[in-house]
């Protein structure tokens, strides 16, 4: 229909005469899962970032959608580390109170349970359990990390991939402070 | 027995019961009915008559709850005495997707001090999806002298040390199935805690667990349990340990590989060969992980009579798969990766002909970049193949009618069809209809259908066919359908066999719960999940039913009306009292 009528030919746009701009979707800037959301617009992969303007729509990630355990999908994830090789992916690691930070290899570990259980032995301390809805709540510390973004977010929101491609350094927060990062 | 047979002769008049009874000792019926094995035919016969309940009752040894809170642990102790064997499930199903809050509840515990006082003698557990604690795998393992079996399949709540007390304390351990739960891993040496007197094990599964063992205890331990049957090793246990435990364990039946990558030398490689050549009695392959395509071969002699194998975990290629089923023939079960592609499910239509059960996992579910996976062309492939085809799981990122119908035309015999089309609400992509016709078409041909998963852009005329053809249905799971309340009446008017229903982001409201009023109570349990069920709803339900109870689960920051997540289920046990705060029992 719209090529019948060559209604193109006909709009009124400002900007020089032959210019066509492409068909532009308006996409928000993919917000990072905050500490009260449930559902976010993830983005899958840094590089979309980056190109915005062609990029198609931001995926919103579904709770517990495709139906595919939890259990399955860090195996799977696992091997693709593997796989991918590479040097290894140091961060600082902080933790309130201690003299000095620490540094840990991302790529040593396949999943958030490992991860965890790696910096609850490293310095001596229960994280304990993530939930989604509750954060770490009933525990002293809280991980944290800062995304690419500068941002501080909460260690477990986002599917693993995600995490250690955006996690430039972690900090284990302490006390109230963590304590309120579960029920916001 | 026809449970209608055996109701009319309840019924029957007082006389003939008696003659009945004074020519039939009640020792003979309690030996007669020791040989059943079903429970449904168990609870059959417990209800012919007060005699019949009675011997059933105390020849029953296996006792099977699907729904943990919907007895308790004093009833079962009541109604049967002589328990050796137990398998209790617990949480709903969707909390396998990280729907249902962490400390919903589900926790053995009770159970067990209940066990424990009434069950001295108990042989087995078997537990799914419940909360187990390091304690109670403790208590578990010193309070049954004669414990043999446990099988753990997606339980939470224990860790490592757990699984040492039983390794050190049950004595008689004949079985240790420790599958895809949520465990707590620190570290692999509680397999050093079975003691060097121990040999008793036939089934070794701790493929779940990702932590190094003590190689030279588990390489001692398969050397000295000489009955033992099934070994599936987790990823730690490399190529070379595999040859090793092989060769001293020629007579499994089934078999999960470590890693299956690591460089061999050509020497290593014929080793491994040989040993697996050796074992003439595995049916069963699984493990694999991170399969490198050039060590497959390897496996040939163990594929000719392999009924099993699950390459799930390995993401093999489609000519990788492909020269690995052409010496397959006898497969009647499948589990691959979607890695495969099209291609590789050609394979498996060309090689396997005695094919019944098929799954094909997503590698990358979240990734929406990957356009790979597989399509409806592989399905299509493998049903001209696999005409005997009763069971199939199949995630794809794309599907039509035309595709469905050809399927179940090639194979009418399914009795599990779960299609899940990933991306949520996807019609048919070459028409852009509704899926409506092809779970019709299924519910139609398939008339020995028990399970149904659907997905996909649906609207209520596919709950119109699941209503009016599904008669033989008894799990239905329905996720981002249907077009109002309809949809929901005609399953709960129509599919009389139903006993499990779960439903996510679906527009179905009170009107639909409230339609199956009068099933609930022949039903396992209904889950609703971002539906639009609101408190009012759910509190007329629970005051007509007071045999059900009625769980509600609120989410943070939603509307105070609205019912977020419902879990309905019969009892008598009444309402439990272990709830957390966050879920309501109306």
């Amino acid at each position: 229909m719209e090529n019948d009528l060559n209604l193109k030919a006909t709009e009124l746009r400002l900007g020089l005469p032959g210019s066509d701009e492409p068909e532009r979707q308006m996409i928000p800037r993919p917000n990072k899962r905050t500490l009260s959301d449930i559902v976010s617009e993830g983005s899958t992969s840094t590089t979309e970032e980056d190109h915005q303007d062609t990029a198609p729509p931001a995926k919103v990630q579904i709770v517990g959608w495709p139906p595919v355990r939890s259990y399955r999908k860090n195996c799977l994830q696992g091997k693709k580390d593997e796989v991918e090789g590479g040097t290894g992916m140091y961060v600082k690691v902080s933790v309130d109170g201690a003299p000095y930070l620490r540094k840990i290899d991302l790529k040593v570990y396949r999943s958030y349970p490992q991860l965890l259980l790696a910096l609850e032995n490293m310095f001596k301390l229960t994280i304990g359990a993530y939930s989604e809805r509750e954060g770490y709540n009933g525990s002293d510390y809280a991980p944290t990390y800062e995304d690419r973004d500068g941002d501080w977010m909460l260690v477990g929101d986002v599917p693993w991939e995600m995490f250690i491609s955006s996690c430039k350094r972690l900090r284990i927060m302490k006390g109230s402070e963590a304590r309120g990062l579960g029920c916001v | 027995m026809e449970p209608s047979e055996l109701k009319r002769s309840k019924d029957s008049p007082n006389s003939d019961e008696s003659t009945r009874r004074s020519s039939f000792p009640d020792e003979v019926l309690e030996r007669v009915l020791s040989l059943l094995k079903s429970h449904r035919d168990r609870s059959s016969v417990s209800l012919v008559c007060k005699d019949w309940y009675n011997a059933e009752r105390w020849s029953r040894t296996h006792v099977f709850i699907g729904n943990c809170y919907s007895v308790s642990p004093e009833i079962v102790a009541r109604r049967f005495p002589k328990i050796r064997s137990v398998t209790l499930k617990g949480k709903p199903r969707f909390s396998d997707f990280n729907l249902v809050p962490e400390n919903w509840g589900a926790d053995i515990h009770a159970w067990l001090v209940v066990f424990a006082a009434k069950y001295p003698f108990l042989e087995e557990l078997r537990l799914k999806r419940m909360a187990i604690s390091d304690e109670s795998l403790e208590f578990l393992a010193v309070s049954f002298p004669n414990f043999k079996a446990l099988s753990l399949l997606s339980c939470d709540g224990f860790s490592t040390n757990g699984l040492a007390a039983i390794a050190t304390h049950c004595k008689n351990l004949t079985e240790l199935d420790i599958q895809e739960n949520g465990i707590d891993d620190k570290g692999g040496s509680w397999l050093s805690c079975f003691p060097e007197s121990f040999t008793s094990l036939e089934v070794l599964n701790f493929a779940n667990l990702s932590s190094d063992i003590n190689f030279d205890a588990l390489e001692r331990l398969v050397g000295r349990c000489k009955s033992m049957r099934v070994l599936k090793l987790n990823r730690s246990v490399s190529l070379e340990q595999l040859q090793r435990l092989l060769v001293n364990a020629p007579q499994l039946a089934e078999l999960g590989t470590g890693s299956f990558s690591e460089e061999l030398t050509f020497r290593q490689y014929v080793e491994l060969e040989s040993a697996l050549s050796n074992c003439q009695n595995m049916h069963t392959l699984y493990g694999l992980w991170d399969a490198k395509g050039i060590y497959l071969p390897a496996l040939y002699p163990v594929c000719t009579h392999l009924t099993f194998l699950n390459l799930s975990y390995a993401a093999l290629r489609s000519d990788e798969l492909a020269k690995l089923l052409a010496h397959c023939p006898r497969l009647k079960r499948l589990w691959v990766l979607d890695t495969v592609e099209d291609k590789g499910l050609e394979a498996v239509g060309l090689n396997c002909p005695l094919l019944e059960e098929l799954r094909v996992f997503p590698a990358d579910p979240f990734d929406e970049e990957i356009i790979h996976g597989v399509t409806e062309a592989g399905f299509v492939a493998v049903s001209f193949g696999c005409p005997r085809l009763q069971y199939v799981l199949y995630f794809c990122r794309q599907m039509t009618n035309a595709a469905v119908a050809t399927i179940v035309q090639n194979c009418p015999d399914f009795t599990h069809f779960r299609l899940c089309i990933m991306n949520p609400g996807q019609p048919d992509y070459i028409t852009n209809e509704p899926m409506d016709e092809a779970f019709g078409a299924v519910v139609k041909t398939c008339t020995k259908l028990q399970r149904l998963s659907v997905s996909g852009r649906l609207t209520d005329l596919t709950f119109e066919y699941i209503g009016r053809y599904a008669k033989n249905l008894e799990t239905l799971s329905v996720a981002f359908a249907g077009s109002s309340d309809w949809g929901m009446q005609c399953v709960m008017g129509g599919c009389s066999k139903l006993r499990k229903l779960e439903i996510r982001d679906c527009p179905f409201g009170n009107a639909a719960l409230l339609s199956g009023l009068e099933k609930y109570e022949s039903m396992r349990s209904l889950w609703m999940s971002a539906c639009n069920v609101t408190m009012n709803g759910c509190r007329l339900l629970a005051r007509e039913m007071p045999r059900l109870n009625v769980e509600v689960m609120k989410e943070d920051g939603s509307d105070d009306s609205q019912a977020d997540k419902v879990y309905v289920y019969r009892s008598i046990a009444g309402p439990r009292r272990d709830a957390p705060p966050s879920v309501l029992t109306l």
